[in-house]
């Protein structure tokens, strides 16, 4: 499995992607890899097309929950640019140039403050990043990894 | 047509950060005023503000998500002059040198083979649902799958030699943090091989796109300006990294050359328009109507006296031979010099990586501290200047920043009447393909509109077409 989180953190609660991949990296389940970017770029279709599963994780704005977790697919219709590289576009790279179809998930943990240049996560976004660990440690262990 | 009418385009597709551009015609429906605006605020220069000098070099890789590297060693070059390093020791100039060399290329690729391939394979004026990178990968995966590993490529240089791609701490003031080890330069020789054929396959693809459809690239956005960049001490020769700066004029003409770059600030006037929060930058010398200029990787074969590597070098003669050795104003031939600097970068990452400095550990200088620091650098999309000051205390007093998208500012806006005069006026029906010549013309420059502001945007395309009233006639988006 790999993980990827991605976001600024010096945009506030935008670096709740790469502070997702952090904790979970440091905790270290086995079978999962995890990389940590500014934005999804057109190489992280490589690194999905050799996984069998895929989970992005983002920050959200303007979410109900604390996060979201859901299934992705590919979507020719989605756009390609460099700072705006959608978990659906990767993953129609990775179909088209690789022939890879992994199963694939995107976590989306609510944010509130992205206005600002600065780094920190608002305490609302942490807290919505501590249920979205223990979610996703639930949801590995069902999965088969923890 | 009776009424003048008002075209947004907002935000754009493809280009970095956050944009808006408007056409107002007039009552004939003839073009009466082109503008690209910048619609968000950079806070970036007053964030950094109290941050200590050490600091700075990691934390302006947070202005920019595709080109942190720039930052980071513009930055870092600022920081030298302060702690009183004129002069890195080899290593450590050669290791951020192979950095820098490894991020214009992957910067250069991204442009080439994922933005900018759908226009140039299918069109300006193709359907979108043609005009889409899936479609080119699906006649040619080859080519999306080349571009990808020179991605990579030039990603994984910039991990051996920051430390990692986000948050890289590689350049510190007065140094570098680290040397190549023999395993990771040899893991990359080995890809070497592979990166210098496809950069030679990707340049010929470039160069015939712009012979084959010479009349085209002549005649699309194309004006004269001057041109602004780094060339190296000395012989003016190509230097992405440190040098003296030269302007030429659209004639060819020197304005300034061998300008110590700690001096720009006598050199070079930004000015402010109410309508965009991107200044307008200008040499003082002419002024603000008649000085401004462009940067970028045609501005710098045009100001280049040679380039010192002999596959770019020959590819960039052949260049300038278009025009019979004066500066070339087409916007579309950018694509055919960003692919000679791909190649140059591949020769001069190669150089690196067989040069034993690399593995020296002398990594830091020392001299005597100021308190004011002028870093300048040649980024992928062109010249970038940072400069600050510091107190007693280490901590930043004041920073100002010019960068790429802010010096081209003038042109860009240019390039959009240009467009609009020649695609919009006149025509009755405004189609999502003759916008699209506008955003051609945009992405040609290849801006980072986040860079330029500091914000980061979404860009899916809206178009609003308004009668003289503000009534919304139409609105079109992709």
């Amino acid at each position: 499995m790999l993980l990827i989180g991605y976001g600024n953190p010096g945009r506030g609660d935008d670096g709740l992607g790469p502070a997702f991949a952090e904790r979970i990296e440091r905790a270290g389940p086995p079978g999962v890899a995890v990389l940590s970017d500014y934005q999804l770029t057109v190489e992280h279709a490589f690194d999905v097309a050799g996984a069998d599963c895929v989970v992005f994780a983002d920050a959200l704005i303007g979410g109900d929950g604390a996060f979201r977790f859901t299934g992705a697919q590919s979507d020719t219709a989605a756009d390609i640019g460099s700072h705006s590289l959608s978990p659906e576009a990767v993953l129609t790279l990775a179909a088209t140039l690789y022939g890879a179809r992994p199963a694939a998930h995107v976590m989306a943990i609510s944010g509130v403050e992205f206005g600002e240049v600065k780094e920190g996560l608002s305490p609302r976004a942490q807290r919505n990043l501590d249920r979205a660990c223990d979610f996703f440690f639930a949801w590995l262990a069902g999965y088969g990894n923890v | 047509m009776t009424e003048p009418r008002l075209i947004e385009i907002s935000p754009l597709t493809r280009v970095e950060g956050h944009g808006k551009v408007t056409i107002h015609l007039d009552a004939e429906g003839q073009v009466d005023e082109a503008r690209l605006h910048i619609v968000e605020f950079r806070g970036f220069e007053r964030f950094i503000r109290g941050r200590l000098l050490w600091e700075v070099p990691v934390i302006v890789q947070r202005l920019c998500g595709i080109c942190p590297v720039s930052h980071h060693l513009a930055a870092a070059k600022a920081m030298d002059m302060i702690c009183g390093v004129d002069q890195l020791p080899p290593t450590a100039e050669k290791m951020r040198r192979l950095m820098h060399y490894g991020q214009v290329m992957q910067s250069h690729v991204l442009h080439f083979f994922h933005l900018a391939a759908p226009d140039l394979l299918f069109g300006f004026g193709a359907p979108a649902e043609k005009r889409n990178i899936f479609e080119v990968l699906k006649d040619q995966p080859e080519l999306g799958r080349r571009a990808i590993m020179m991605r990579k490529f030039g990603q994984d240089i910039i991990e051996a030699t920051a430390g990692k791609k986000i948050h890289g701490t590689g350049a510190i003031p007065g140094g570098i943090n680290k040397n190549l080890s023999i395993e990771t330069r040899d893991a990359l020789l080995a890809q070497l091989t592979d990166m210098e054929t496809w950069a030679q396959d990707a340049l010929a693809l470039a160069r015939n796109y712009t012979l084959d459809n010479a009349e085209m690239v002549r005649g699309f956005a194309a004006f004269p300006s001057h041109y602004l960049s780094l060339v190296r001490g000395g012989d003016g020769a190509l230097d992405l990294y440190d040098g003296n700066l030269r302007a030429l004029s659209a004639d060819g003409d020197m304005i300034f050359d061998q300008l110590d770059t700690r001096r720009y600030h006598e050199a070079l006037v930004e000015d402010v328009r109410s309508w965009s929060y991107m200044k307008f930058p200008f040499f003082k010398a002419l002024g603000p109507e008649e000085g401004w200029y462009r940067v970028g990787p045609l501005a710098r074969m045009n100001t280049a006296s040679f380039i010192d590597t002999p596959q770019a070098d020959a590819a960039r003669t052949e260049l300038m031979e278009t025009n019979h050795g004066l500066p070339q104003h087409a916007v579309l031939a950018n694509h055919w010099a960003r692919m000679i600097e791909v190649l140059h970068c591949i020769e001069k990452i190669r150089d690196l990586l067989h040069d034993p400095d690399l593995q020296g550990t002398d990594l830091r200088g020392t001299g005597e501290r100021r308190q004011e620091g002028i870093g300048v650098l040649e980024a992928p999309r062109g010249n970038l200047i940072h400069h600050y000051q510091v107190d007693e205390n280490d901590q930043v007093t004041y920073c100002n920043l010019i960068v790429s998208t802010t010096h081209n500012n003038e042109g860009l806006n240019r390039a959009v009447r240009d467009v609009a005069e020649k695609h919009i006026s006149g025509q009755s029906q405004i189609t999502e393909g003759m916008l699209n010549h506008v955003e051609v013309a945009i992405r040609a420059y290849d801006p980072c509109l986040s860079c330029a502001t500091h914000a980061l945007g979404q860009m899916p395309l809206q178009v609003e077409l308004f009668d003289a009233a503000g009534a919304l006639l139409d609105r079109k988006a992709n």
